[in-house]
């Protein structure tokens, strides 16, 4: 009984809970209803989104994913005729920074400051002033630890980017030649610029997949392989070409002279071999300082040849065939008049034949001589020996020289002219002038790269009268010449100095020289032709045979046992000698 | 047990016995079932968003069986208990987001945290149950549709907390906690002509405060609050690259691990407030669907539940509780998509969000308790 009072009075309480409980039927649906409402904009959303626009969004967001990056191309190595690097690229890292993203705020740019070596506020004007681009340099081309720390630091906005940064092993002997590249490893100077087209590569293309921070994180296909530079083979020898440099530099620096030149030339296939100057400069360090030190002055300045000319007025002479080494010519009183005029010598050296003219590099003899022969041919030899032409070597800035037409000549024209007066050349082309005489009067073209054969030339005179003012150029070597401080040991020289007054406005200075020497060996078969420029040399001595002439003579007996030139000046004992010991 | 059953070498688990078993711990299968393959899921996507990293991964396990935990410890407690406990609950809510005002410490530019000492605790998590159930004690007690004067006092006790937290500033839980109150005043008959007054009133108010009562600068903060795309760099940023995501995602999704928007750090915030962008972006519509179809399968059991209460309290409660549910579901797909402003809201149990996890799975024990401690009427 008890049990079922119990159980009624549950089921009452129940009952008057549950009508205390209204059901709200339609409170019900509405809530169903809007549940289901906002599920289906929630699918409708995902519909639109995933199906109808999702070409679009997909492409977005490859927009922001996918990039397309430049490779750099490996630039092409220079060398020398041996394959001796001379200009090599090596792989650098340049820091960049995205203004946009890189905070401003000294916490996050003192370390970054202090790794790049800058000042804050640099930093920050660099970021200012692109403050509406997406790149800046912070530093090109850092060292390698500099670029590891910034990669360790890990900054938001600052990134690496490989680069390619040229460097020049062998450093200011071969500045001038070789010359160097921009910060954008583009040739700004020398062979760099000539050469430009041959050695730079074609960046390639790739596509990368880069991150929320701008960094590449995978790589997702080449579009274009990059295309690195050919090399480019110098027809330089690394070993002349560094003692030359250094005995140039010792002469320059000894006679406190102002600059100076020195070409040496392959005299078979008229090769450059060696090519240096002075001052000179770093081309690895920064390209600051006087602009005169940049330039190869062996190509791009002109002087005036002076007595060096006079070999090639009497290969004129010789080639009309009214002249021989033997004819006798008259030069006393060691002075005449042209005109107004005077033509002078040394000192009275009497009647003279051609030979010795040469020998004692008489102005009068080689004067009259010239102003014996038509002017138009005296023009027409001298130009084809080259004055007044550039060579062909497509050097960035080469002179030509200059040398006057015939028709405005006056008779005191001629004959400065015979004495190397009244024109001016390079270096290279006072050269490239003897080269016709020891080619035996066959003029080639000059080139800066190696050469596979040698090239077809073109005769200039006849091969007798290169040899024969060759023969009397050996006399100017001996002791009773003007360079005897020219010869080489074993070897045969072929030479002529020259010591030129610098012309100045409205004259030429009396105490401002310029010494030259330009020699050809070994005499009998000639393998090497040498020119030697020192400018302004002002420290006691100025002759061509005191100053030029020692940096001959050290320089070619090196480079002819560098280069294993036999000798052709041994007495016949010792010759056999020699050659017995070759064969051992 | 079952395990013993099939260690034992006995056939299929009997269900029945399983049953019997789930129903001796107050747990509710299908419930549990929905939970435990929604929490599976959101550990998968989670592990893909934080760029597979492991420890994440483990931080979020221990949340989810601290959530588990407290479900299971509140689904023991009769409805008459928890109903008994909710004034004091509620009061004890108030002191503490009282006391993060006084103490709070800061976290992410906003007093949220209580720092006990040995661990922090968010007292804001604590009031999305508070509320509810205080409301639900209230209006319980006396006969529904309630009177106009227990619906101000009820309304007072959900403004309360809820500007507590807005002044925090958390515009996210005050909304889900403010929605917990409203809820419940719902169910328990709030008038539809009280509804409508309410509408009637708030539109020209706007309006009003819009026309005369802003700034400029202030319109212009509404604006892009509510159209996000306009300020590209700032807010803006969030959504164009989660609409990206989405978008990009397409019918089947790039894979899981794969998706390019959320690994390669475009998208913010991926493994908290827009992890299901991730989920669009690897899985694809069809992905969504699923997720979708997942939580719409517990919110339909949590609704039936509710349905299902035999007293007030427990009705009003439960259908609460499982509506906020779906608030934080929709805010926050919403939110992601594009359909509603950015709020700080957590995709519930998937994203890598703490305490709300705790908080969520606390409600679903309540849910499991007054559906297990329904007095069986006698046929």
């Amino acid at each position: 009984m008890a049990d079922k009072r119990r159980q009624k009075r549950a089921e009452q309480a129940l009952k008057s809970e549950q009508r205390a409980m209204p059901r709200y039927r339609v409170r019900r649906w509405v809530l169903l209803a809007l549940l289901a409402a906002s599920s289906v904009v929630l699918v409708a959303r995902a519909v639109d989104r995933q199906i109808f626009e999702t070409d679009f969004l997909q492409h977005e967001g490859q927009r922001r994913h996918l990039r397309v990056v430049e490779m750099p191309a490996y630039r092409g190595m220079i060398t020398d005729r041996q394959g001796e690097p001379l200009a090599i690229s090596t792989p650098v890292d340049s820091v960049w920074a995205n203004p946009r993203v890189l905070s401003p705020d000294a916490k996050t740019l003192m370390p970054l400051a202090k790794i790049l070596g800058k000042d804050v506020d640099e930093l920050r004007r660099l970021l200012a002033e692109r403050s509406n681009r997406a790149f800046v340099y912070l530093e090109r081309r850092v060292n390698p630890d500099l670029a590891a720390a910034v990669d360790e630091l890990d900054t938001k906005g600052v990134e690496l980017q490989r680069e390619y940064r040229r460097y020049y092993p062998a450093g200011e002997v071969f500045a001038h030649v070789i010359g160097f590249t921009g910060v954008d490893d583009v040739g700004q100077e020398g062979l760099e610029l000539a050469y430009e087209e041959w050695l730079k590569g074609t960046n390639g293309k790739k596509m990368v997949i880069r991150d929320g921070r701008a960094r590449a994180v995978k790589d997702v296909e080449n579009i274009q392989k990059p295309m690195p530079g050919n090399n480019l083979t110098l027809s330089l020898d690394r070993r002349l070409q560094f003692l030359a440099y250094r005995e140039l530099k010792a002469a320059v620096k000894h006679n406190k002279a102002k600059s100076g030149s020195a070409v040496i030339l392959d005299a078979r296939t008229n090769e450059v071999l060696a090519m240096v100057n002075q001052p000179a400069y770093n081309p690895n360090g920064s390209k600051r300082g006087k602009a005169g030190r940049f330039r190869n002055r062996a190509v791009t300045d002109v002087f005036e040849p002076g007595s060096t000319m006079k070999p090639l007025t009497i290969a004129a002479a010789l080639e009309t065939g009214r002249y021989k080494p033997d004819t006798v010519i008259d030069t006393t009183p060691g002075y005449y008049r042209v005109g107004r005029h005077q033509v002078k010598d040394y000192r009275n050296y009497g009647v003279i034949d051609v030979s010795t003219v040469i020998l004692k590099s008489s102005n009068v003899g080689v004067s009259k001589i010239a102003l014996d022969m038509p002017k138009e041919d005296l023009y027409s030899f001298f130009s084809k020996l080259g004055f007044g032409d550039p060579t062909s070597t497509g050097f960035p800035g080469e002179s030509g020289g200059q040398l006057t037409p015939p028709q405005r000549w006056a008779k005191i024209d001629q004959a400065t002219l015979s004495f190397g007066y009244g024109l001016s050349v390079t270096p290279l082309q006072l050269a490239r002038a003897y080269s016709v005489l020891a080619a035996d009067g066959v003029k080639r073209q000059l080139s800066l790269i190696k050469r596979d054969k040698i090239p077809d030339g073109e005769r200039v005179m006849r091969a007798s009268t290169a040899k024969a003012v060759r023969k009397m150029m050996e006399a100017v070597v001996s002791s009773e010449g003007t360079a005897p401080a020219a010869a080489v040991p074993g070897y045969r020289v072929a030479g002529k100095t020259g010591t030129a007054k610098k012309s100045i406005s409205g004259g030429y200075a009396d105490d401002r020289y310029l010494a030259v020497f330009a020699g050809i060996v070994p005499a009998s078969d000639p393998r090497l032709v040498m020119v030697v420029m020192i400018d302004e040399p002002s420290a006691g001595k100025y002759y061509g045979g005191q100053v030029a002439a020692p940096v001959f003579s050290k320089v070619m007996t090196g480079a002819l046992r560098l280069l294993n030139i036999p000798p052709d000046d041994l007495p016949e004992e010792s010759v056999r000698l020699a050659s017995l010991g070759g064969e051992k | 047990m079952i395990r013993q059953s099939r260690l034992s070498g006995l056939p299929e688990s009997n269900p029945t016995r399983a049953e019997g078993l789930l129903s001796d711990m107050h747990l509710d299968l299908p419930l549990l079932t929905g939970l435990i393959l929604l929490c599976g899921f959101g550990l998968l996507v989670l592990y893909s968003a934080s760029g597979q990293d492991v420890a994440q991964i483990e931080r979020q396990l221990v949340r989810m069986a601290l959530g588990f935990t407290s479900m299971v410890i509140l689904a023991q407690a009769p409805p008459a208990s928890l109903r008994r406990w909710s004034p004091w609950l509620f009061g004890a809510s108030i002191l503490l987001l009282l006391a993060v005002l006084v103490a709070g410490k800061m976290g992410k530019g906003a007093q949220r945290w209580l720092d006990l000492g040995f661990f922090r605790f968010q007292p804001s998590e604590l009031t999305k149950l508070a509320v509810p159930m205080v409301v639900a004690w209230f209006l319980a007690e006396k006969a529904l549709p309630p009177q106009w004067k227990r619906l101000l006092i009820a309304g007072l006790m959900i403004l309360i907390p809820v500007l507590l937290i807005a002044k925090q500033p958390d515009l996210g839980t005050s909304l889900l906690v403010a929605s917990a109150g409203i809820f419940v005043l719902f169910l328990a008959g709030l008038s539809w002509r009280f509804i409508g007054g309410m509408i009637l009133v708030a539109i020209p108010s706007a309006w009003a405060l819009w026309e005369w009562g802003m700034r400029d600068y202030q319109r212009n903060r509404v604006l892009t609050f509510l159209n996000p795309e306009s300020d590209p760099l700032g807010t803006g940023y969030h959504i164009i690259q989660s609409k990206i995501a989405i978008g990009s995602g397409g019918l089947y999704g790039k894979g899981w691990l794969n998706g390019t928007q959320s690994h390669l750090e475009f998208l913010p915030e991926r493994t908290t407030d827009f992890i299901f962008a991730v989920i669009a972006e690897e899985h694809g519509f069809f992905g969504i669907l699923v997720l979708l179809s997942l939580y719409l399968f517990i919110i339909m059991r949590g609704l039936f539940i509710a349905a299902q209460a035999q007293d007030t309290y427990g009705r009003l409660l439960g259908g609460a509780l499982i509506l906020v549910f779906f608030v934080y579901l929709f805010v926050n797909t919403g939110m992601v998509s594009g359909i509603l402003p950015v709020v700080g809201v957590p995709l519930p149990l998937v994203s890598y969000w703490g305490t709300s996890i705790v908080t969520i799975m606390a409600g679903f024990g309540i849910l499991m308790s007054i559906h297990t401690h329904r007095k069986l009427l006698p046929t």
